[in-house]
């Protein structure tokens, strides 16, 4: 067995293990913490695949962004658990239904399809191309070029995003005292310090 | 190192969109520096952009069909025709709009650069031909639709609006994400033309899945039955230009959408999706039709009218053919100047700054506004399909155009339903012209005026010269076979 196969098996059996105690552990907060662990695992088998570009990615989004954020709102929410969990006896006969339904699909659609032989053969097969470029050069090349306009148009949809933010949530509160650095960069020992001479045992008016 | 592209693609067939998105962002500028006191200037400025555009796509001429920016970009006399339908509605809406938010306090300069950005999306949907491009461009849109909706942010029931919209429409959005990826998977390839040939005029078992899951979410995009429980709600909740909006422009982005992905990627496997639009045709007719008889708010009455009317108008695209795409474009078309004609009606029911929303708040409204009872009785009589208005001709259209493509049936649903839905835009009528007057209104706002007299000339006078808009939507119906 090769290194590259023990480590696939390792991250993926790692991944696997992970995201079912995602679901299956208790406390929310460590339920996250296995998604960090299913995320940095997958991020390995990604530098496995030579896809380095697509694993720091996962990792900064993912762990850094998105799962930090679940663990903030896990935390600062106090959601409890238990009660959500109440009526899971009740929906389960439905629930198990559908399941069942999208199961009995997916095996059919599953059925119908072939997977090619060569890439069953090439399981590790390495992604980065021939020209041996490395994978931001490559995803660079064309997301400036062919895909410029799906670049652009993912722009314009951040923006809506932003002010969409700032027009539901942005309020103007009277009264709120703000930090302006021109006026305090203008004051003078003039304007700031007053010298004055104290009499002995009289004190002076603040 | 030869593969990098040093020839910048052709961007004259994207001309409106680039002077929408540039003149978008010096009005953002604008609204920033200036703050809240822009926002006159900012809706006259958005205004102009979307007149410039619309200027620019009907002058822009059309050979055929010219595909742009590697191939996600296309341009052609359908596209023409709906981006000017798509352009009508967003200018109509901030014409609306400028009176009423200034009244209910809320005239914040954000609200015409939403309209203007969500155009771009919807114009982006109008010319996708690849998956990609079709996704962008509606996510664009619906989220821009989300904040508008909830841009009262004040009131809860506008709040509620944009929260649900916005939950079902991440929802449907994730449905039509699923299917779009199935395809991917089952063809390899996103673009629609790589996507005809791919299948090669048969569908598996999971190319039909994708499809499945793909009509979902434009259906939910369209609000057709069985996945409109979001439009009512949303319709009812929203600030009254906004529910104009959602009626008019975003509709006409989603039928195009649809046309584009099952006319033009799906051409060849008419059988599978056909029973589809068939199913959702009739339910929503139905529902349509049944379900606005018990209403007695205004905005949900228009509500569940325009899901009836988005099964009317998908009688044309179940046919699969020229004739019925033609017929679904003439509707779309006539739909578009009744349904800003009828808001701009019930934009006008204000009295000491109190907005009316109860259709009994109509009664007598021949009295006292004999002209706005007049109108209102034309859109009304029009939605209902009576000769010689406008809407009668919409639906002869598809009627003709479904019984030419064998579908007897779903044409005899089609008159059967809008019999049921003459008797409540008829008791609408009755309300006006025989119940007790109550006070008069205020008088309509300049805004409100020049969209109810450009739709009313549109609805009434159709009969006299139906040639132009009929031959305009018969090239864009040729345009896509």
């Amino acid at each position: 067995m090769t290194a590259a196969a023990a480590f696939f098996y390792l991250f993926a059996s790692i991944t696997v293990a992970s995201g079912f105690m995602v679901i299956a552990s208790r406390n929310p907060v460590a339920s996250v913490l296995f998604l960090i662990l299913a995320f940095v695992n997958a991020a390995g088998l990604f530098v496995l695949m030579g896809a380095e570009f697509l694993a720091m990615i996962l990792v900064v989004v993912y762990v850094g962004a998105v799962a930090v954020l679940f663990l903030f709102v896990v935390m600062m929410l106090d959601v409890d658990f238990a009660e959500l969990r109440q009526g899971f006896q009740q929906y389960l006969p439905v629930g198990a239904l559908i399941g069942a339904i999208f199961l009995v699909e997916l095996l059919l659609v599953v059925g119908s399809w072939s997977i090619d032989p060569g890439l069953v053969q090439a399981p590790l097969g390495n992604v980065a191309s021939a020209e041996n470029l490395t994978n931001a050069q490559a995803l660079g090349r064309v997301i400036y070029t062919d895909y410029a306009y799906f670049f652009q148009l993912a722009g314009l949809i951040l923006l809506v995003a932003m002010i969409g933010a700032i027009v539901l949530t942005l309020r103007d509160r009277p009264g709120v005292k703000r930090q302006n650095i021109a006026v305090q960069n203008a004051r003078t020992q003039a304007m700031a310090v007053e010298t004055r001479k104290v009499p002995s045992r009289q004190g002076v008016e603040v | 190192m030869t593969t990098v592209h040093s020839v910048l693609p052709s961007l004259a067939p994207l001309l409106p969109e680039l002077i929408l998105g540039v003149g978008v962002l010096l009005l953002i500028l604008y609204g920033a520096w200036r703050g809240d006191r822009s926002a006159e200037t900012v809706s006259i400025g958005a205004l102009a952009l979307l007149l410039v555009a619309l200027s620019v796509v009907i002058s822009q001429p059309v050979h055929g069909r010219i595909t742009t920016l590697s191939g996600a970009f296309v341009s052609d006399s359908f596209s023409k025709v709906m981006k000017s339908l798509v352009l009508l509605g967003s200018a109509a809406t901030i014409l609306l709009a400028h009176d009423f938010f200034k009244r209910e306090r809320i005239d914040r300069f954000e609200f015409p650069v939403l309209i203007v950005l969500c155009t771009i999306g919807m114009m982006v949907m109008v010319s996708a031909n690849d998956l990609i491009a079709l996704y962008l461009g509606l996510e664009l849109q619906s989220l821009a639709a989300y904040v508008i909706a909830a841009f009262h942010r004040d009131d809860i029931k506008s709040t509620e609006a944009g929260l649900k919209y916005f939950v079902l429409g991440a929802l449907s959005s994730g449905m039509l994400l699923y299917g779009a990826s199935l395809i991917y998977g089952f063809t390899g390839t996103v673009s629609f033309p790589g996507i005809v040939s791919a299948l090669n005029a048969n569908a598996g078992l999971g190319i039909v899945l994708g499809i499945v899951f793909v009509a979902a979410g434009v259906c939910f995009k369209m609000s057709a039955v069985p996945f409109h429980m979001w439009t009512p709600d949303v319709y009812e909740g929203s600030p009254t230009p906004v529910t104009a909006f959602f009626a008019t422009a975003p509709k006409m982005a989603a039928v195009s959408m649809t046309v584009r992905v099952f006319i033009g990627a799906l051409p060849d496997v008419t059988a599978v999706w056909q029973q589809i639009f068939i199913f959702v045709s009739v339910v929503s007719m139905a529902l349509g039709s049944f379900a606005a008889i018990g209403q007695s708010s205004i905005k949900r009455l228009m509500a569940y009218s325009s899901i009836a009317n988005i099964g009317y108008a998908l009688i044309g695209l179940a046919c699969g053919s020229e004739e019925g795409i033609s017929g679904l474009v003439t509707y779309m078309i006539i739909y578009l100047a009744m349904t800003l004609g009828s808001f701009a009606i019930i934009l006008s029911l204000r009295r000491r700054n109190v907005m009316f929303e109860k259709i009994e708040d109509l009664s007598g409204l021949s009295r006292t506004h004999p002209w706005l009872a007049f109108c209102l009785a034309a859109m009304m009589f029009s939605l209902a399909g009576i000769p010689p208005l406008a809407g009668f001709f919409a639906k002869f259209y598809v009627f003709a155009a479904a019984i030419k493509a064998g579908l007897v049936t779903l044409a005899v649903i089609g008159v059967v339903t809008s019999v049921v839905g003459a008797y409540y835009y008829l008791r609408v009528v009755r309300i006006m012209y025989f119940d007790e007057p109550k006070e008069p209104y205020e008088a309509m706002a300049p805004g409100l005026r020049v969209v109810l007299a450009l739709s009313s000339v549109v609805v009434v006078l159709f009969f006299l010269l139906p040639g132009p808009l009929v031959g305009a939507a018969g090239r864009a119906a040729r345009s896509l076979f």
